[in-house]
């Protein structure tokens, strides 16, 4: 591969991970908007390692903790993924040690906490939180349809940002084995003869081994 | 047939009219147990009271044994809470398939609640569901085999249009949450799939650490529904799954006579 192909895939891949922040951003101030509310964050669901993710924030809340993580059961974040319920709670500010919790994960106290799975298909990819709407507002069945029903959109879009995610690393690193390759086959080529001919027929050797499986 | 018939048990029928002092009895639970499938449920908490058993299903997947860790995370003692506060007599069994290291297992949530059908509770209450569809299969058995022994599991409903289980099932009691505030007003759906809704918005819910906080989602609906059918089960202990689900509707507040016609 060559060193402008390489460039132009670490361009590639940047512009990817740009679009995939602009994307969880984007879910998180549309959420803020349908409800009116102060805040909105997502976590992503790391299966392999039981973990949450704090993957993005809009409106209050600390941009620095973006990427920390915590155990997947924790928090109310914690609840909704393992349950797979929408909850919401309402005086959370009243309890100081959940209070400090999330805090510990948006950087500012809520009053009231909306949380909703992100599931697509069989899979949980992660938890969305609106953070205090208008104060006085009460929540309604209509509120937890109307969230369910945006965690699902929002699951879909970020479902397919991170299979896409996945095969550019797939493509990524695919080009990093060709790339060895082509090194191979140029250095071959550039023996003499004899070297060459010992060369070639190693490597048909090595063919013929994967082939045999 | 006729012989067979003839050995038949004779089985308790319902009243033609049919009223909640009728159907809640004056037992408040008495002698029922009811399984809260869920994260543990704290032990002492003054809105819960006294936890009967605790068990959990252990690292292993497989065995169920004694659970001395209380609740982790909440959710159970929460939903434990509501169901004593409408049943405050019944016998509460915490099994504990949510928390650290079980996170959305569905093998943990399977043998849960495999072991609370074959301890032969009278209620189960499961506000939480699996996306799995592997084991969907699993669960249906479970939840057929707790219908034909007279269990009755009690699931709350999904808000969101995803496939999961177990609370689609015939055989289980569905429900949503509706934004009334009294704990016993209950509705029948006449368009399930989601079959009864009950109280689950702005609920004053256990809390750990001996407190409480207000809460909303279906995930607390599901047990005010638990508590109401284990009143129902105290004063009638012999009422099939089909018959408990004719009771909720008949006394429902929505049930009307004239409707329909």
């Amino acid at each position: 591969m060559s060193g402008e192909s390489r460039a132009a895939l670490a361009a590639g891949r940047l512009a990817g991970e740009e679009a995939h922040r602009e994307l969880l951003l984007s879910v998180t101030v549309v959420a803020r908007g349908i409800f009116g509310a102060q805040a909105s964050s997502i976590f992503m669901f790391d299966e392999q390692t039981d973990e949450l993710v704090f993957a993005a924030v809009s409106g209050h809340g600390e941009q620095s903790l973006v990427g920390t993580r915590f155990p997947s059961s924790r928090g109310l974040a914690g609840w909704v993924l393992v349950t797979r319920q929408t909850i919401v709670i309402e005086d959370a500010e009243s309890d100081e040690r959940f209070a400090r919790d999330v805090a510990e994960r948006a950087g500012y106290i809520p009053r009231t906490i909306m949380a909703a799975p992100l599931l697509h298909g069989e899979e949980a990819v992660g938890v969305i939180q609106v953070l205090d709407p208008p104060s006085g507002r009460r929540i309604t069945p209509a509120d937890l349809d109307l969230l369910g029903l945006f965690a699902n959109q929002a699951a879909i879009g970020l479902h397919l940002a991170t299979r896409a995610r996945e095969a550019r690393e797939a493509l990524s690193d695919a080009a990093g084995d060709a790339s060895e390759l082509s090194r191979l086959a140029a250095a071959i080529d550039g023996l003499e003869d004899e070297r060459r001919a010992a060369a070639l027929a190693l490597v048909g050797d090595l063919t013929r081994l994967i082939d045999a499986d | 047939m006729g012989d067979a018939a003839g050995s038949m048990e004779p089985v308790p029928v319902l009243p033609s009219q049919m009223s909640r002092e009728w159907a809640f009895g004056s037992l408040g639970g008495a002698g029922v147990r009811v399984a809260v499938v869920d994260s543990g449920i704290e032990r002492g908490h003054p809105v819960v009271g006294e936890v009967q058993q605790a068990v959990a299903v252990a690292d292993d997947g497989e065995r169920v044994i004694e659970d001395d860790e209380g609740d982790l995370c909440g959710h159970g003692t929460a939903c434990a809470g509501i169901i004593r506060s409408i049943a405050p007599q019944c016998e509460l069994v915490s099994v504990r398939v949510l928390g650290a290291g079980y996170t959305g297992s569905g093998p943990a949530l399977l043998r849960g609640l495999q072991w609370a059908v074959e301890e032969g509770c009278d209620v189960i209450n499961m506000s939480l569901s699996t996306t799995k569809s592997k084991f969907a299969e699993t669960l249906h058995e479970l939840a057929d085999r707790a219908y034909f022994q007279r269990t009755n599991i009690v699931a709350s409903a999904h808000n969101m249009p995803v496939e999961s289980y177990p609370w689609r099932f015939s055989s289980v009691i569905s429900v949503g949450s509706h934004d009334r505030e009294d704990p016993l007003t209950y509705f029948v759906n006449p368009a399930p799939p989601v079959e009864f809704f009950a109280r689950g918005m702005g609920v004053d819910v256990a809390w750990l650490g001996g407190g409480t906080i207000t809460a909303t989602g279906n995930s607390f609906a599901a047990p005010h529904l638990s508590g109401i059918v284990a009143l129902i089960r105290s004063a009638h202990r012999m009422l099939t799954p089909v018959q408990m689900k004719t009771v909720l509707a008949q006394t429902a507040n929505n049930a009307d006579a004239d409707a329909g016609r």
